[in-house]
């Protein structure tokens, strides 16, 4: 029922769009296969066996009462479990490792950077190799692998697309890493999984995988009709509010079928914010929308003195 | 800060825009209509309830009793009780509030009847309430009445403690009570993750409810678990070796060394997180160095242990009850003992596994992973040895164990589904999800609550008297069993499709459905609850029918099976000597039990004591101010609760005597009722022939 869930967003990673979220479904599926074998199996099969045969009113079985202990039942039923879980234990390393969210997908192709910044109740995808912004949509081109580098503007959220791959936490001051592909065109639904005010049920967005030339076609698009990502634009998008608040405080946002497409995106923007919000400062410097400055800034030493880990 | 300051606001930040009507009254639109009146109608009904309660003592002139023989009263079974009856009002609420979330999401397509900060008060005050003032009430009640009778003791150790750890619940209990009626409870969750909890972000009282109610609840909590632990370690009767105590017993006190251990990082966490809020430290903020992943860590290294604090007694309610009604001894008993102290210290190995989404490194979440999935090992072991002390058994449906076999079931579903988050893989994609709310209910509720009705069921003849209704009974568990899986199972697969927890309304038509699938089981489950409490009116109407003074209406195994029922305030007229393993089953074999001694002594048992509701006023009276900014009734209620400890270190008649001879007849009374009563067999013990006597049983063949 769920894979054939036939909307036109894909919501589920049982109906992946990518090899993330490809890997994590067998995985699901192979711990869910053994367990239901080994685990659920005999005892679903033993218990109503027992409380059947040895139910009070059948007088024909044997009766124990004082029977307590058995050398063979004991060594089964700890070697069970500790069999089960040493073969899990397998999987669990393996996959956590070819899974881990920080790791580089294996592509012949560089990938995209999208820098992802969490505001109330909306996301903000930066494409700082393409000086563009987007809110409400994010565009993937498919067969490329993309690097997220992910933070929050406020309080403490989850960036996660199920059908494409794993969700991650961004935190304010904080920088964390997720790596995604879309394997195929298509639709799918992009949220905050945690909890973050009256508008968190609306902070959604849809990740559109799209072909290559398509998705150099949007930047074109985007480049043409977007508004400039400036400090007064910056301001009113880190209100609390959500996206159609956004769309309505921004008159010239309000032909983009809800969603809200930028130019002029910075690369030093994202750095700026993690440190302003570090810092607890309200506005950012003026660098953080000059465009002619960052051209030469390395953008990976730029995230280093705020990566708290790894 | 001057004096003469503190009184500028004698009422803190209480205004009239604190009670729930008044934005509707204000700003009377639909939506603020729809959520004022169901606020004010939560509200009315805590008022009215309370005010039901005073006349009602009032009329039948109930005060005095209820002072002297309840709430002064150190008894650890009164004591015990009185924590179930918290339990039970606070499950009552927290149950309403699930169904009304389940209704809101039933028609949550686009928006619902529902603001979206009034449901996330309703989740967060369901779950801190499951949580800290139904589950943790309720089996602390269940090991108070319990423990002390299976170990042969007069007492707990520290029974005027006992009676502070419960007024400190109790004054918690009332502190989310009261934010129905007056200001908004949090709205962060029952874990409270700043910097959302902090307050540029979450301004109100709110916050500040949850981090008072969870610090007298967590204070009382540790008070419980020092006092179960020396209790278990110095109180047990003579011959009672650690090997001999039944196996709930085991439980209890392995729940109490985690109490200890687990319940100082929460009480950190929340009092950082308090400092954050009243004094602008920067523990937990976004800037100026403060770092929320601290909260987390100590949040979780309180919160995951916590979670065998709540499932452990209840694996020690299912040891004694699937053990009592198959007939038989409790298989591998060493094992269920070991398996118990594993996951006990397990329980503290794994509380990462709660973010494996923040962002670290795979080799520390295949750890944790690991470590998570190492739990499953003793839990299926003690699975087994409940299903290898059924075999060959002579297995009893009656309602306890009917909850445990609807437990065995669904637990295994739970802990597969358990098994599945701690792959870390696999969290990524259903952390936050409603399969994440699945699977803790699916332990929780079968779990922990179907244990503690279990118990109920159980000992309630024991503490009353009487056996509850089995016709109501039965019902009622079927209920809770259907309901739950109509109510939860549902969200597995919501949670496979990508809908997070805690939304208040989405846009996405395929979850219409089987949102309406988990409506109808949680009004399943609010049918279990209305059965429950009519089981629990009729059973006390016809208790002349059913009453089993003898004491041992199951054919117990364990010593509080051993005395009347209810048991005499001393438990026991002379401390039992314990020879044995199921020590009471030995007894009646070699017809041991049911003596008459030939001396009596005097028993000293403790005095009644204010100090557990002085504490409880005091407590309530510390935290209310707090929240409301109220200085002057802080500053009192400080100073109250160091004079109150002064004043008790004057207390001199800490005791009192029960004579010898006092002892003797009652203990005559009961043994001539011993001696006058039918023994029953097991196929009649639902019948009103069961005075609670038990047909002796004899090897090979059933009585």
């Amino acid at each position: 029922m769920l894979a054939a869930c036939a909307g036109d967003t894909h919501l589920s990673f049982l109906n992946p769009q990518g090899p993330v979220a490809d890997a994590q479904r067998w995985h699901f599926y192979w711990v869910l296969g053994i367990m239901a074998v080994l685990v659920a199996g005999p005892i679903f099969l033993l218990l109503p066996f027992f409380v059947w045969r040895y139910r009070y009113s059948n007088q024909k079985p044997r009766y124990t009462p004082k029977w307590e202990y058995s050398r063979f039942l004991e060594i089964m039923s700890w070697s069970g479990p500790i069999v089960i879980v040493i073969v899990l234990s397998f999987f669990v390393w393996r996959d956590t490792h070819r899974l881990d969210p920080y790791k580089p997908l294996a592509s012949d192709q560089a990938p995209l950077q999208v820098e992802v910044i969490g505001y109330d109740w909306k996301w903000l995808f930066i494409y700082p190799d393409q000086g563009i912004a987007s809110i409400g949509t994010l565009a993937l081109p498919t067969g490329q692998p993309v690097s997220l580098h992910l933070t929050s503007a406020t309080v403490m959220q989850a960036f996660f697309i199920p059908a494409l791959g794993s969700q991650i936490y961004a935190m304010g001051g904080m920088v964390s890493q997720l790596n995604l592909e879309a394997s195929k065109p298509g639709k799918s639904l992009g949220e905050n999984t945690m909890y973050n005010g009256d508008g968190f049920h609306q902070q959604k967005f849809t990740a559109v995988a799209m072909a290559p030339t398509e998705f150099e076609a949007w930047v074109r698009k985007v480049h043409a009709t977007g508004l400039p990502l400036d400090a007064r634009t910056l301001k009113v998008i880190a209100r609390r509010g959500t996206r159609s608040d956004l769309v309505a405080a921004l008159p010239g946002a309000r032909a983009m079928n809800g969603d809200v497409y930028f130019t002029g995106a910075s690369k030093s923007l994202f750095p700026a914010v993690v440190k302003a919000t570090m810092e607890g400062k309200a506005t950012l410097p003026d660098a953080a929308f000059d465009r002619q400055d960052t051209a030469t800034q390395d953008s990976d030493a730029a995230h280093a003195p705020t990566e708290p880990r790894r | 800060m001057s004096i003469a300051a503190l009184f500028d606001h004698p009422l803190g930040r209480l205004q009239w825009s604190s009670l729930p009507f008044w934005d509707m009254l204000q700003h009377p639109t639909k939506g603020n209509i729809i959520n004022g009146v169901i606020a004010t109608g939560a509200a009315s009904l805590v008022v009215v309830g309370a005010i039901a309660l005073v006349l009602v003592l009032t009329r039948y002139k109930l005060w005095r009793p209820l002072w002297s023989d309840w709430v002064t009263s150190p008894d650890h079974k009164k004591i015990g009780i009185m924590y179930i009856v918290i339990a039970l009002v606070m499950l009552a609420r927290a149950l309403i509030e699930a169904v009304l979330m389940r209704a809101q999401q039933a028609f949550g397509l686009g928006g619902g009847f529902l603001s979206p900060d009034h449901f996330a008060q309703l989740f967060s005050t369901h779950g801190t309430i499951m949580i800290f003032f139904m589950a943790m009430p309720f089996l602390t009640g269940v090991i108070n009445y319990v423990m002390p009778l299976q170990i042969g003791a007069r007492d707990v150790s520290f029974p005027v403690l006992n009676s502070i750890s419960l007024g400190l619940t109790a004054a918690g209990a009332a502190l989310v009570m009261v934010s129905l009626v007056i200001g908004k409870f949090s709205t962060g969750g029952w874990f409270g993750y700043p910097p959302y909890t902090e307050a540029n972000f979450s301004p109100g009282v709110g916050p500040d409810y949850w981090i008072w109610a969870l610090s007298l609840a967590g204070l009382g909590a540790t008070l419980t678990g020092i006092n179960f632990a020396v209790t278990i370690y110095r109180e047990r009767a003579p011959g009672m070796t650690l090997m001999r105590m039944p196996l709930f017993t085991w439980t209890a006190l392995c729940t109490a060394i985690i109490m200890i251990f687990a319940m100082p990082p929460l009480t950190v966490a929340t009092a950082q997180l308090a400092l954050d809020r009243y004094l602008g430290f920067h523990y937990f903020t976004n800037d100026l160095g403060g770092n929320m992943m601290n909260f987390a860590n100590l949040f979780w290294l309180f919160g995951h242990p916590e979670v065998y604090i709540l499932i452990l007694p209840a694996f020690g309610v299912y040891s004694e009850t699937i053990s009592t009604f198959s007939g038989k001894a409790l298989f591998g008993y060493r094992s269920l003992v070991m398996a118990t102290m594993v996951i006990a210290l397990l329980s503290f190995t794994v509380w990462l596994h709660h973010f494996f989404t923040m962002g670290q490194d795979a080799n520390i979440n295949a750890v944790f992973g690991i470590a998570s999935m190492l739990i499953g090992i003793p839990t299926g072991v003690k699975i087994y040895d409940w299903m290898w002390t059924m075999f060959r058994g002579r297995v009893r449906l009656t309602v306890p164990m009917i909850y445990a076999l609807g437990f065995i079931v669904l637990f295994v579903l739970g802990g597969m589904s358990g098994i599945l988050l701690a792959n870390p893989t696999i969290d990524y994609q259903v952390h936050n999800t409603v399969f994440l709310v699945a699977h803790f209910h699916n332990v929780a509720v079968p779990g922990v609550l179907f244990g503690m009705l279990s118990a109920y069921h159980f000992w309630f003849p024991k503490a009353f008297g009487f056996r509850l209704n089995e016709r109501w009974g039965m019902i009622s568990a079927l209920c809770w069993i259907f309901g739950f899986i109509g109510a939860f199972f549902p969200l597995y697969a919501l949670g496979l499709m990508g809908l997070p927890r805690r939304t208040v309304a989405y846009t996405e038509a395929r979850y219409v459905p089987l949102e309406w699938v988990a409506f109808l089981g949680a009004l399943l489950i609010l049918a279990a609850l209305l059965a429950l409490l009519w089981q629990l009116w009729v059973s006390i109407r016809d208790r002349d029918g059913n009453r089993v003074f003898v004491g041992d209406p199951w054919a117990g195994r364990s010593l509080e099976w051993s005395t009347s029922a209810p048991p005499p305030e001393y438990n026991y007229a002379v401390i039992p000597v314990v020879e044995d393993r199921d020590t009471f089953t030995r007894a009646k074999e070699q017809g041991r039990a049911y003596q008459r001694p030939d001396t009596y002594v005097d028993i000293e048992l403790p005095g009644n004591s204010a100090m557990g509701p002085a504490i409880a006023a005091i407590g309530f009276a510390l935290a209310f101010g707090l929240v409301w900014h109220i200085w002057w009734l802080v500053i009192l209620a400080f100073l109250a609760a160091i004079a109150s400890m002064i004043v008790r270190g004057f207390a001199r008649d800490t005791t009192r005597i029960v004579s010898a001879q006092q002892v003797r007849q009652e203990h005559h009374r009961w043994i001539d009722a011993v001696a006058a009563a039918t023994a029953v067999s097991r196929a009649d013990e639902c019948k009103s022939v069961n005075v609670g006597l038990a047909l002796q049983e004899a090897d090979g063949v059933v009585p």
